[in-house]
């Protein structure tokens, strides 16, 4: 839960939600929480909303460190909105 | 070049670790540093920082970890809310696993048939409400300061909505609060907390809440803090900010993630937050006790949406598993190897306490990366 992730913005799709894409998997997030968010900004994905911007070097270099690890916060964004389904 | 290499980082992780070795080695001092930030824990362990830091620099595991901090008895109204007749509670995943009082779980409760449902994002639960317009839906919210604004949004957009089936059980605590708390005279003597000498602050929290709000440990405790990112190199910067404050008799907020934090903070995220919560006047911490308006609650418009008003759930303390050494581990008094369930009852697989169940837990750390490094003498 507490994991952030950096997350590029490649379309804008309403007043407070954008398209963000990490490895090739894009999600709707909201963007309610940050001033003027634009396609191509990075921006600290955090449960489903950009808590703030950040630089593009920023981000790639926090991306790198994590795919090293292994993915944990990388798989929790590719399952992220699929585990709503009710139980069996 | 957009990011430096795996050497450039390792060489850089060296220079620092020398820095902090010729600030600290021969001062004749200890520097007690609590990393708050369950994130940063996890880190230190991940990429072996205590291994680089000289022997009287002992890193302290803070309460940072909004699974570990909740107390069993709200674990439990959480468990019962999840029981009622045609509700469906909404989670975050990590609180799935995490035990309650008599063996019991979210996810026991899941498996005898309560509807819950792991959700990655509040957005996800308001669809559930509008999905699901005959069944209440009810949020288990937690966390700190960054996991907050978020659940106000929701709340609001169901209020936008016109949802009438849609509640929040409101569990947001306070990173200052729980700050104030290890550093109070009265919590010292009561609840046997170390004495710490520097805070490594946040990163994530400290987005939403600035560097501002630490300003008044640094003035009125004269503890020095560094705010710090998650990355090693991150890490080994602040610790060596820290170091050189404490040699130089200075206490002041540093901010070494600068990258991303400013003094105000996301002032929209704040505001989102002022809108929709007010303080509550005392909740009860796992380790720390009863802290006054160290946690949030809904206000008086948005009552409709407060599970804890809707559905009348009263609060039960309890202990959890006595063994459990969860509570002296979150204040910094114990280590988890100090534990005798550690590794052999309690494991990530079959978690007793709620410091093994999250990957930002001391205890899962500990085992994960078996590092048992015993403070210096
Ligand atoms: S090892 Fe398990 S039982 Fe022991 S303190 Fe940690 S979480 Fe609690």
């Amino acid at each position: 839960m507490c994991h952030a992730l950096p997350v590029k913005i490649i379309a804008l799709t309403g007043p407070d939600t954008a398209k963000v894409s990490l490895g090739g998997i894009v999600k709707e997030i909201s963007i309610a929480l940050i001033d003027d968010p634009k396609v191509g900004d990075y921006v600290v994905l955090h449960v489903g909303y950009a808590l703030a911007k950040i630089d593009e070097a920023e981000a790639e270099r926090t991306l790198a460190l994590l795919a090293a690890e292994g993915g944990e916060a990388l798989a929790e964004f590719s399952a992220a909105g699929e585990a709503i389904e009710a139980p069996p | 070049m957009k990011h430096l290499d795996e050497y450039r980082d390792a060489e850089t992780a060296h220079r620092l670790a020398a820095a902090i070795h010729n600030e600290a080695a021969d001062s004749g001092r200890r520097y007690r540093l609590m990393e708050f930030c369950g994130g940063h824990t996890h880190a230190i362990f991940r990429y072996g920082i205590e291994d680089l830091l000289p022997s009287n620099i002992e890193m302290v595991h803070g309460p940072g970890c909004p699974v570990c901090v909740l107390p069993t008895g709200r674990l439990d109204m959480a468990i019962r809310l999840a029981k009622r007749d045609g509700v469906i509670l909404a989670s975050y995943a990590d609180m799935l696993r995490v035990p309650g009082s008599k063996g019991q779980s979210l996810m026991k409760a899941r498996a005898d048939g309560a509807d819950i449902r792991m959700v990655y994002s509040t957005l996800d639960a308001v669809k559930l409400a509008e999905a699901n317009p005959q069944r209440e839906v009810i949020f288990f919210a937690i966390g700190f300061e960054t996991t907050t604004p978020p659940t106000a949004l929701a709340i609001e957009t169901a209020a936008k909505k016109g949802l009438t089936n849609f509640s929040v059980f409101c569990n947001h605590v306070l990173t200052p609060s729980a700050i104030a708390a290890i550093l109070e005279a009265p919590a010292v003597r009561e609840l046997g907390t170390v004495e710490i000498d520097g805070f490594l602050g946040p990163a994530h929290v400290s987005v939403v809440i600035g560097s501002q709000p630490y300003e008044f440990f640094a003035e009125e405790y004269r503890k020095p803090v560094a705010i710090s990112g998650f990355e090693p190199i991150d890490i080994l910067q602040s610790i060596l900010m820290l170091v050189r404050q404490l040699n130089e008799g200075r206490a002041e907020v540093e901010n070494q993630y600068i990258r991303a934090v400013t003094r105000d903070g996301n002032v929209r995220a704040k505001q989102a937050v002022s809108r929709v919560f007010e303080l509550r006047r005392d909740f009860e911490w796992r380790g720390l006790g009863h802290i006054p308006y160290s946690a949030l609650r809904l206000k008086d418009e948005f009552a409709a949406f407060d599970a804890e008003r809707r559905f009348d759930e009263p609060y039960i303390p309890s202990e959890g598993i006595k063994a459990c050494e969860c509570p002296a581990i979150l204040r910094g008094a114990k280590k988890p190897t100090d534990c005798r369930l550690f590794g052999r009852a309690c494991t990530p697989e079959t978690p007793l306490g709620s410091c093994m169940v999250s990957s930002e837990g001391a205890c899962a750390a500990y085992y994960t990366y078996g590092r048992m490094r015993e403070p210096a003498q």
